[in-house]
């Protein structure tokens, strides 16, 4: 520790005011605020302070994607011996393989992602927001395993230039920067990010007769209820999918670890769930096609629904901040993402498309909810001045 | 009434003060310190090398020159210490052994009217212990409150205990209120904490209704207090008065004097025995900190650690502050603290495991543990602000400056303090108190 104090005291000169590096200043603070939480004491207001910053508020949520990232490069090296038929593999060779697959995606969208908001910050000038630490562990659990990683470094630079360095960068961007990387994928590389060859990667052999390779979603749409895995299966998580998105039950310990610290906000989760099951039974009772018939709980457990409501709807930033106003936005999240999903046959994905939307919706439902607290004031003005 | 305030939370810090009262070693110096009232621009009356008594004027306000301060002792003034700008930072009185007082009269409050119960509150210096909200100001005198507010409890972390502080001194509390009782058409509110059992100062009072708070802090906050009896609307104005400061109205009346003694809580985990001091506000608290603070880096506040002012060892009482709490000075660096399991870090959120530990009583120290950043968590302050006001997006109004949004939002029901512990919690570590001042301030100088 001493040590390390030492040297970045010792690199430190080049970077500051004046001196060769001084444009750098941002990146040198950056790693030396990574490695110490600075010693600065209070000058104004209260003189205490809560332990937590920004950084440990990312560290967090990171640290509750884990079980599904986990649980996702074992899935994919269990779907990848499946499809080949090789039903011998032991649990270690399936995480090891899947681990080799995902780990270059994550490598990539941290190195590219940081890249560029490091110089941004260079150019800006601005201290390094911790933003990016999250989104950089959301676009790789978003994606398919078999994406090519210049896809990745693509969607990452996109995502963080146009999505969010353009509004300002950390707190000010309006769509939620994963998202943003996985819709400019999804649109412009649909053949990478959709269809049945791109979830599963089946390179090294023949793929088993009956093998499909598409992903619940799909196969619903195709065959209605019969078609698609079981219930637990989907729970599970041993399904084909995006990375992170297949095991409902990773994410739910995910979520619990949000609900727990207070970190995610658990009236958003709670009302996408509610909002998808509402539409879900609205669809069984109209029962028009095979997917409509498709049970309420099994349509929350398919695709990336649980993903979204857990990791992305709750992104504080990008979505609703009041309180009546989380109920709402994820409500209709949940009641978007089943409908989108349910009509239209090219957005399997519709939780994507919601969650999207409704980020561009926040900023109004917020605008109402406030104006119905101030109307109550002006009110409340109104009747004491009648009464004198 | 009784009121239930479920948002908010209690800090559990070590060093709360005992309940042990003694009196405080005698001090050379007192001092005025016109930074303790916002928005008065100080016009001095007197020279250094004055006499003066206690009760005598010193400076009044150039905003309102009915609005004057007098000397809390008498003695010499010897100084009148100035920073950038010349402006007035302390004004020291070097005090007499024996204190002598201006005598202001103590005609029977029954054949006062208002404005003589006003003018004489006015000329004593008695005045600036009765603040109004909006805008949390001293009282303007050309106003007739809807109702006045006495907050008998505070609910802020080691803070003082007003239960403990009165005991005894109920004939000086009630001579106070009847006073006030006088200055407003409405009514004089007295709001004690339910989970205890209150002084009899509190329960025996007349003239007064008794409400009763229950919950965390901020529940003792008289701003939190005022928004769940009678909230303010724009153009009304509510008056505010600590418990202790209606026994200096009382004796105002009854002894005709300015007596300003007041006994205050030593606190905090650097003071080696924490207790109770018999003193005078404006005291130097130099002799009393004097072998009584453990070793190392320290800061000492007038107040609590959540809205006090930090002082220096030889520093002075604040005209508002019943209360001295040290605390260690942080300045260390920390080993990816953002890492760490935190079993020594307290936080509201639990991303620590002291959550763990709930009995167990912190030693927090002055460090910002983190650095400031543009606001991302949401409702992070609505869980500390009990109040049904969105108060990011008040203070987003305030950065923006707009007055009219400002006023739809609630500016005129809030006082920085109310802010206090959302800016303990803030993970983006605003300066919320000091945006909110500044608001205040604005919409004051743009409306009135």
């Amino acid at each position: 520790m001493k040590l390390l104090r030492n040297l970045m005291d010792s690199i430190k000169v080049p970077f500051e005011k004046g001196g060769k590096l001084e444009k750098f200043y941002p990146v040198y603070d950056g790693i030396e605020t990574l490695l110490f939480v600075p010693g600065h004491t209070t000058h104004k207001g209260s003189h205490i302070r809560d332990g937590i910053d920004l950084k440990r508020t990312m560290v967090t949520v990171i640290l509750a994607m884990v079980p599904a990232l986990l649980f996702g490069m074992w899935n994919t090296g269990y779907q990848h011996f499946l499809a080949l038929g090789m039903t011998d593999v032991t649990f270690t060779d399936q995480f090891l393989f899947g681990l080799a697959k995902v780990l270059p995606i994550v490598v990539v969208s941290y190195a590219v992602g940081l890249g560029v908001e490091f110089t941004f910050c260079v150019i800006k000038g601005h201290a390094i927001q911790e933003g990016y630490l999250v989104s950089g562990m959301l676009i790789p659990l978003c994606l398919p395993v078999d994406i090519p990683l210049w896809m990745v470094a693509v969607a990452s630079i996109f995502a963080v230039v146009i999505g969010k360095e353009v509004f300002g960068g950390t707190g000010m961007n309006i769509l939620n920067v994963a998202l943003t990387a996985r819709a400019f994928l999804f649109f412009a590389y649909p053949t990478k990010m959709s269809g049945d060859k791109v979830w599963i990667n089946t390179s090294g052999g023949e793929v088993v007769d009956g093998f499909s390779g598409a992903t619940p979603l799909a196969q619903a749409y195709e065959g209605g209820v019969k078609a698609i895995p079981s219930f637990m299966d989907s729970f599970m998580g041993f399904i084909p999918g995006s990375i992170g998105e297949t095991s409902t039950l990773a994410i739910l310990i995910g979520a619990g670890v949000l609900i727990l610290s207070g970190i995610g906000s658990w009236r958003i989760i709670l009302s996408v769930f509610a909002g998808g099951y509402v539409m879900g039974l609205l669809f069984n009772l109209w029962g028009a096609n095979d997917f409509m018939q498709v049970p309420a709980t099994t349509q929350l457990v398919m695709g990336g629904f649980a993903f979204g409501a857990v990791f992305m709807a709750t992104d504080p930033v990008t979505g609703t901040q009041t309180g009546v106003g989380k109920y709402i936005y994820g409500f209709l999240i949940g009641l978007f993402a089943i409908m989108i999903r349910v009509f239209n046959p090219a957005y399997p994905e519709g939780m994507m498309l919601a969650i999207l939307f409704m980020n561009v919706m926040a900023p109004l439902i917020d605008h109402y909810v406030i104006q119905a607290n101030i109307n109550k004031r002006l009110k409340r003005a109104q009747t004491v001045a009648l009464k004198s | 009434m009784e009121v239930k305030i479920r948002r908010g939370a209690n800090i559990n810090l070590k060093g709360s003060a005992d309940k042990i009262i003694s009196d405080a070693p005698a001090e050379e110096t007192y001092a005025l310190k016109p930074g303790d009232f916002p928005n008065v621009v100080p016009k001095l009356l007197v020279k250094e090398g004055a006499e003066v008594k206690a009760g005598s004027p010193l400076f009044y306000d150039k905003n309102n020159e009915q609005i004057v301060f007098t000397s809390p002792v008498s003695g010499e003034v010897a100084e009148v210490r100035r920073g950038a700008k010349r402006k007035i930072l302390e004004i020291i009185i070097l005090a007499d052994k024996e204190i002598s007082f201006e005598d202001f009269g103590n005609e029977a409050l029954d054949k006062l009217d208002r404005d003589s119960v006003v003018k004489k509150l006015l000329t004593s210096g008695v005045w600036p212990f009765i603040r109004q909200r909006p805008f949390d100001v001293i009282a303007d005198p050309s106003v007739t409150p809807k109702s006045i507010f006495i907050s008998g409890f505070n609910s802020a972390p080691l803070g003082e205990d007003y239960d403990f502080i009165l005991h005894r001194q109920d004939a000086q509390f009630q001579a106070g209120l009847n006073v006030l009782a006088k200055l407003t058409d409405g009514k004089v509110h007295l709001n004690i904490n339910g989970s205890i059992k209150a002084d009899d100062a509190f329960l025996n009072a007349k003239n007064v209704q008794i409400n009763k708070f229950y919950g965390p802090h901020p529940a003792g906050n008289v701003g939190i207090q005022i928004h769940h009896i009678d909230p303010i609307n724009k153009g009304e104005t509510v008056w505010v008065v600590n418990p202790q400061d209606v026994t200096i109205i009382g004796k105002l009346f009854s002894e005709g004097k300015y007596d300003v003694s007041r006994s205050i809580a030593l606190c905090g985990s650097m003071v080696r025995t924490p207790k109770y001091f018999k003193t005078r506000m404006g005291s130097s608290v130099k002799n009393l900190l004097e072998n009584l603070l453990n070793d190392g880096e320290k800061r000492v506040i007038s107040g609590n650690v959540l809205t006090g002012t930090k002082i220096e060892e030889g520093g002075y009482l604040g005209f508002y502050d019943h209360e001295i709490t040290v605390i260690p000075e942080g300045g260390n660096d920390q080993f990816m603290g953002w890492l760490t399991p935190g079993f020594d870090k307290f936080s509201l959120s639990k991303t620590f495991f002291s959550w763990m530990m709930p009995g167990k009583e912190y030693e927090l120290s002055t460090n910002m543990n983190g650095e400031e950043r543009a606001f991302v968590v949401s409702g992070e302050y609505e869980k500390v602000i009990p109040m049904d006001i969105y108060p990011v997006h008040l203070i987003k109004a305030i950065l923006i400056e707009d007055i009219e949004l400002m006023e739809n939002l609630g500016i005129y029901e809030v006082a920085p303090e109310d802010f206090a512990l959302a800016e303990y919690a803030c993970t983006s570590k605003i300066n919320a108190q000091e945006i909110i001042r500044e608001g205040l301030d604005l919409v004051k100088k743009e409306t009135t």
